[in-house]
């Protein structure tokens, strides 16, 4: 007899419009084994995934949960059949306590939220994880509601877990408890499905890997049995190179000259604190820090989005004089040449429109600069090409609604976009985050492209062998302050860790 | 003209009466993250169908006609005219996701045509003034309270001198906070306008919430147009009679922050506001100006919460929107 898996995908096909998301997909997986799904952005991964939790229905072939066909039509047929899936958009409702949003849609115990906490602590308790159950979910930061996220599907029962992309936004603390709880679950007997890009995370946690790649199934393979390089060639399908040239500075000039900068939020917390430091042109200036050490203050500060509060930016530009942005509003710091690819955690929320094409994103970055009453289309148009080809985006046509497109290709669009403008000074914070292993080295090298062509790239970067691999100097923010400003090529993980968490790198005061 | 305070209060809670019903059919349709903009037609179906029902009851019956039987018909027709009315928008913009504006706009123009046109052709048929016998209007208007408990000083007419409606009003606002907040149908209805992706995912079936919802607070919205035409105009047609009852309706339902309870003020408030021409006429301020109060006082509100931003205070997060699972 043949052996009974907890899930069997048989045949999978699902299609949007043209688009083949799934391909004729086989995979299966046995309780007590975490799987990685790997794959580039737009391969198909979570569309695979809503599958199995009922918010997509497949066009051909059946899915198996302990050997039987189930159709699942709903995301209440998941539950039925215990699949639980915490998505890449968390789905919570912000003015609810965590406890409301664990309970909502439950209907087979009465309507009592004290008995309700009481039980959901148990779980909690079991598990580890400390979290305020009354506390509103727009309260939270990202790794407390994905923490919800994760006690409400236990607390629904489910037996088959999957977390697309659950540590993208996670800093690298949150990341080690939440493979804590994973292994805990699979201790339990669970089948669990981890979607991430990140090859050591896939390594450290999980028994096998299934790489998807163009909506098809490549393989799955053992992971005691493969390596980062070899999953790579599985999921771009061609040999690549994981490195990154990091050119000698040539010509560096100091283009931005940052004295004593310093911010407070709506609330007058001191978000950033008398920061100063140089970017020079020509080289890549590297940003590192805890999450949330100021580093959106700064480039937010720069890019004029953000009141400053004292301090000074001197930008000299190379064929002008030297100017003080501070008081410039955010039109005139573009035009002069300082581009900002901030790429948020919403991705659609900063500066691309859902609803529309490539090329009319592209065009909300040009509109004002053409002559007459009407916009032109056609540099943009070409732009939005030139993006199209160069990073590879997965979209049926540069006028497909950028909304559409997976997260990493959205991504894509916005970082290609502020790269081409030609900038003198561009700030990256993030640039990679959810971007497949590919086209992050896609990104890296561009930003050293920059650097060569004379542009003062500021990166502000989470994966510190990136950042020392990457760039020529490295600024560590700890609580706003600078903590310190080291040579890329000559420091280590230690010392840059020791500068995070302590300014200056010794005991504090 | 002198003022007389317990009479503006008086006054106020019977003018709000009709609005109280309109702005919490409206909340309920729109904590399910619809935005029925067609409540000024709703409000107009049920004011010529509850007056209708009333009348032909009337005439049916003759000297037999019993009061309750005639208030019950006229809140069954004008509620089933709201459920109509209200069901047509369902259909349109949660099954075939049309624009909820525009559905909703069409809906003002298509109730006020119908209810005139039913209005008219009442009159066309009686010729003359349609209108109920006395006493069948007194079961709609008059108190329900006996005398004695209604000569109790200031809370006597304060509290103990309306008709059936004021009473059922006020109950049905204060179910419906309750239900809302204190329920699991609550939570769920709750959800599906926040956020319907994540109540989807959670098992609770939108559409369901959303339909029973709109089709709800459609039929309780019309109950208003009913009770002002049968309380507040005299149980007598008039052509533009409750023309503008339903966006004030509108209006209020922002200025009490989608809350049933703010409700149960708002619209006294509101009807204070509303005949503050008639109580308080000040030679300088022409009647236009005492009639935008409503909408400027709405305003003003509304800047004062965005300047807040207290998010328990902001409308559903999904309102407007139509859902529709496999988008993104
Ligand atoms: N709801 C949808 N409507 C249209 N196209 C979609 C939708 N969901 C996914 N796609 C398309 O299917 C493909 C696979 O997307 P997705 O599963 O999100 O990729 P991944 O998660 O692997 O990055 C992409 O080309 C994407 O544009
Ligand atoms: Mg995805």
């Amino acid at each position: 007899m043949e052996k009974v898996h907890a899930v069997e995908f048989k045949g999978i096909t699902k299609r949007f419009g043209s688009n083949v998301a799934n391909d004729n997909i086989n995979l299966y997986l046995d309780k007590g084994v975490i799987m990685s799904l790997l794959g580039e952005n737009g391969s198909g991964k979570t569309t695979l995934m809503n599958m199995l939790a009922g918010i997509y229905f497949p066009d051909e072939g059946e899915i198996l949960i302990d050997g039987k066909p189930v159709a699942i039509t709903s995301p209440k047929d998941a539950f039925d059949n215990k699949i639980g899936m915490i998505h890449q958009h968390f789905k919570l409702v912000d003015i609810f306590t965590a406890t409301e949003n664990i309970v909502l849609g439950l209907k087979d115990e009465k309507y009592d939220l004290k008995a309700a906490t009481a039980r959901v602590r148990e779980i909690c308790d079991r598990y580890g994880f400390d979290i305020d159950l009354n506390k509103k979910i727009y309260e939270m930061s990202v790794s407390e509601k994905q923490t919800v996220e994760i006690v409400k599907v236990l607390y629904r029962g489910a037996d088959i877990l999957i977390l697309d992309e659950p540590t993208a936004v996670l800093t690298p603390q949150e990341i080690e408890k939440l493979f804590f709880v994973l292994r805990a679950m699979r201790q339990d007997g669970k089948a669990i499905i981890l979607i991430t890009h990140k090859l050591n995370e896939v390594l450290s946690v999980s028994d096998v890997v299934a790489v998807l790649r163009k909506g098809q199934h490549i393989a799955t393979v053992r992971t005691a049995e493969t390596d980062e390089q070899k999953l790579t060639e599985m999921m771009v399908g061609h040999a690549v190179k994981l490195d990154i040239d990091r050119l000698d500075p040539k010509d560096v000039k100091p283009r931005l000259s940052i004295k004593d900068l310093t911010c407070k939020d709506k609330e007058g917390v001191v978000k950033l604190d008398h920061a100063s430091f140089v970017a020079n042109g020509g080289e890549i200036l590297g940003i590192a820090g805890i999450a949330g050490s100021g580093q959106k203050e700064l480039l937010e500060a720069i890019a004029g989005l953000r009141k400053v509060d004292e301090g000074s930016i001197l930008y000299t530009p190379d064929d002008a004089p030297a100017a003080e942005l501070v008081g410039k509003t955010p039109m005139e710091i573009k035009e002069a040449g300082v581009a900002l690819a901030f790429v948020p955690e919403d991705r659609l929320g900063m500066g691309l429109v859902g609803g529309m094409g490539m090329t009319e994103n592209m065009m909300l970055r040009s509109w004002n600069k053409g002559k007459g009453i009407f916009v032109d289309r056609k540099a943009p148009e070409e732009l939005a090409e030139k993006v199209y080809d160069f990073l590879e985006v997965v979209t049926p046509s540069i006028d497909y609604p950028v909304r559409k497109l997976s997260g990493g290709n959205v991504q894509k669009v916005l970082v290609g976009r502020e790269i081409a403008s030609e900038p003198s000074v561009l700030m990256s914070a993030y640039a990679v985050r959810g971007l497949d292993i590919n086209t992050s080295y896609v990104i890296y090298n561009l930003m050293s492209a920059q650097k060569a062509k004379g542009v003062a790239v500021i990166f502000v970067g989470e994966d510190l062998d990136v950042l020392l691999e990457l760039c020529d100097r490295i600024l560590v923010l700890c609580g706003g302050k600078v903590s310190g400003v080291v040579d890329a090529r000559t420091t280590s993980k230690d010392e840059l860790g020791l500068l995070m968490t302590k300014v200056g790198g010794k005991e504090e005061n | 003209m002198d003022f007389n305070l317990i009479g503006l209060i008086k006054a106020a809670v019977l003018n709000g009466t009709p609005l109280l019903f309109g702005t919490s059919g409206e909340i309920l349709t729109q904590k399910s993250g619809n935005m029925n903009l067609g409540v000024e037609g709703l409000m107009y179906m049920g004011g010529a169908f509850g007056l209708a029902a009333a009348f032909i009851y009337g005439n049916a019956a003759g000297e037999n006609a019993n009061g309750a039987v005639a208030v019950l018909l006229a809140l069954l027709a004008a509620f089933a005219a709201g459920v109509i009315g209200s069901l047509i928008f369902s259909f349109l913009t949660i099954t075939l996701r049309a624009n909820q504006n525009v559905t909703g706009l069409a809906l003002t123009i298509f109730g006020t045509g119908v209810g005139q046109f039913v209005g008219e052709l009442m009159r066309l048929k009686v010729g003359g003034n349609v209108s109920i016998s006395n006493s069948l209007k007194d079961a709609f208007a008059n108190p329900i309270f006996s005398e004695k408990i209604q000569s109790i000083p200031v809370v006597g007419p304060v509290l103990f001198s309306y008709n059936f409606f004021v009473y059922i009003g006020f109950a049905m606002a204060v179910a419906m906070a309750v239900i809302l907040n204190k329920t699991r149908i609550g939570l769920q209805l709750r959800a599906v306008g926040e956020s319907p992706a994540t109540a989807d995912a959670a098992g609770i079936n939108v559409t369901r919430y959303k339909y029973i919802a709109t089709v709800l607070g459609g039929g309780i919205s019309a109950v208003g147009g009913m009770v002002y035409t049968m309380t507040i105009a005299g149980s007598v047609w008039s052509h533009n009679g409750l023309s503008g009852e339903g966006w004030v309706a509108v209006a209020l339902v922002i200025f009490c922050l989608w809350k049933p309870v703010n409700a149960l003020w708002g619209s006294v408030l509101f009807g204070a506001l509303l005949i503050l021409y008639l109580r308080l006429p000040l030679a300088f301020i022409p009647t236009q100006i005492y009639k935008v109060v409503p909408y400027i006082v709405t305003a003003i509100v509304l800047i004062m919460v965005s300047m807040r931003q207290r998010r328990e205070d902001q409308p559903p997060a999904a309102l407007g929107l139509a859902y529709f699972r496999e988008e993104r």
